[in-house]
């Protein structure tokens, strides 16, 4: 199967992002992009810059935060969050790569909270895949895929960024 | 019926899973660069967690953290006590000294009861060296110890905790001349100080006090001896005070504290010896006037206060990576049987 291009993807992205934005009036001034580690943190870096916007990027890495450490423990090289602004009434859009089964969108949304109550919080990801374990979608996104059972897909950057079919055993 | 999971051994053999990774944090001795860099990073990560509003993870809900103090803390215990809650786990004090053991209960009793509570971590301070590793080697090996002292043999958790302030301050080890100054005999911090700092590879590591205060053999540790405060400060770039440990003391080993703070005590005037960016700490409670000149406590070069900060994250790192070197061994186990 052929994976799509990024600068394609990064178009219709922001395309989409641009289209929901303005259909919910958001104060793009007061708007704060937030990347989840790793891959949506470049991806967030090409949004912030494509959107122009002035409030500096934000970055959460969930490690803390996930709900499998009964099973799988501690993840390994948890880097420290950095919100560089109040995220107390503020609208933030949150930023990955791959949304697949929603967990790590909610451990972003627990650890986020943990920083203050935002007035509204918007998702966008380059690629959605089907598999979804919670009731989260994204508000804007690049591309929707299918893929064989057992594949799955992983975003290699920041630069160039590529993407790559991975096999799961 | 010997449990799988308990391990004779070395602190370090006892330490590690099979996998590498943390189940106990026992001692500094044996443990890999890579494993204090690992606690090292983990804890800087924590730090991050302590800006935000709500200064906790969920990582350990739902699991029990038991602190069994036999000897006497304010520091340790409320910094362990604090780094449990914030990683949301449920703490369990124990003052052992005024509970069943005053009631003639042993130490394994005690120990198989909170076992039998579900009690997934032990933060264990003991005045007999050796009381962690005896509990995680042969009581209680499927519950996560962390030696919080134990007697004068090791309190790594101070160590690492030195390290990361250490770190934070001065970035690499490997320029770095620290000068650890005091009553080293009675230390059991300076003793994981100076195992921490050669495993992290700082350039030297040298220790400063009468000869009265100097343990047999400590050179063999990996550290420089000076008994001249003026030689072991010259050009230091961290300076280490130590508490002079009067409690301990049974014999006449100094002719008085105004002698040892004439001669090696921390003040702006013998500082002046330290590099002009040096930076000085102490492990806490500080005797003033006795190790440490007031003025250099609280002066501008003084990183004490950040210890303790940083002490919170290092135990924070600690207690998570043991849980989780725990819980991927209990998976693995449960993987097998299935």
């Amino acid at each position: 199967m052929t994976l799509p291009e990024i600068p394609a993807l990064l178009d219709s992205l922001e395309a989409r992002l641009e289209l929901c934005l303005d259909r919910l009036a958001v104060d793009r001034d007061r708007l704060a992009v937030v990347g989840i580690h790793t891959g949506g943190v470049w991806v967030a870096e090409q949004l912030h810059m494509r959107l122009g916007l002035p409030t500096p990027l934000g970055t959460l890495d969930i490690g803390f935060w996930r709900d499998d450490f009964d099973h799988q423990g501690l993840p390994e090289g948890i880097r420290a969050s950095d919100l560089p602004f109040a995220v107390e009434g503020r609208d933030i859009l949150l930023v990955d790569d791959v949304i697949m089964s929603g967990r790590t969108i909610r451990a972003a949304l627990n650890e986020l909270f943990d920083y203050g109550r935002p007035r509204r919080v918007l998702l966008a990801s380059l690629l959605s895949l089907p598999g979804r374990e919670l009731p989260i979608q994204p508000d804007a996104c690049g591309a929707e895929l299918s893929l064989a059972p057992g594949q799955r897909v992983k975003l290699q950057g920041p630069d160039p960024l590529t993407l790559s079919l991975v096999e799961r055993r | 019926m010997i449990d799988p999971a308990s391990r004779p051994g070395t602190p370090a053999q006892v330490q590690l899973g099979d996998d590498g990774r943390l189940r106990h944090f026992i001692d500094i001795e044996g443990l890999p660069k890579a494993l204090l860099t690992e606690i090292l990073d983990t804890a800087d990560s924590f730090r991050g967690v302590q800006e935000a509003q709500v200064k906790k993870v969920p990582l350990l809900r739902g699991k029990t953290v038991a602190n069994l103090f036999f000897e006497n803390s304010t520091r340790t215990r409320a910094t362990f006590e604090l780094a449990a809650k914030r990683l949301s786990a449920d703490v369990l004090n124990l003052d052992i000294k005024t509970s069943s053991t005053a009631k003639g209960e042993t130490l394994l009793d005690t120990l198989q009861n909170l076992e039998a509570m579900q009690a997934d971590a032990f933060v264990v301070r003991h005045s007999d060296s050796g009381a962690a590793h005896f509990i995680a080697s042969q009581v209680t090996p499927r519950v996560a110890i962390i030696n919080a002292g134990d007697g004068r043999h090791a309190h790594p958790t101070q160590a690492m905790l030195d390290m990361l302030t250490i770190r934070r301050h001065k970035g690499d080890f490997s320029r770095l001349r620290v000068a650890i100054v005091g009553d080293i005999l009675h230390s059991r911090v300076a003793r994981s100080q100076i195992l921490a700092l050669n495993t992290l590879g700082a350039a030297e590591v040298r220790v400063v006090a009468p000869r009265t205060l100097l343990p047999v053999d400590v050179e063999a540790l990996g550290c420089r001896v000076f008994t001249r405060l003026s030689e072991g400060l010259a050009g230091a770039d961290v300076v280490i005070a130590l508490r002079l440990q009067k409690e301990r003391m049974d014999g006449a080993l100094l002719p008085s504290e105004s002698e040892f703070y004439r001669h090696y005590g921390l003040t702006r005037d013998s500082l002046a010896w330290a590099h002009p960016e040096a930076i000085v700490m102490h492990p806490g409670p500080i005797n003033r006037g006795v190790e440490i000149e007031s003025a250099v406590a609280d002066g501008p070069r003084s990183v004490i206060l950040d210890q303790v900060t940083n002490g919170i994250a290092v135990r924070m790192a600690v207690l998570s990576m043991a849980v989780s070197g725990q819980t991927r061994e209990r998976e693995q186990r449960r993987q097998e049987t299935q």
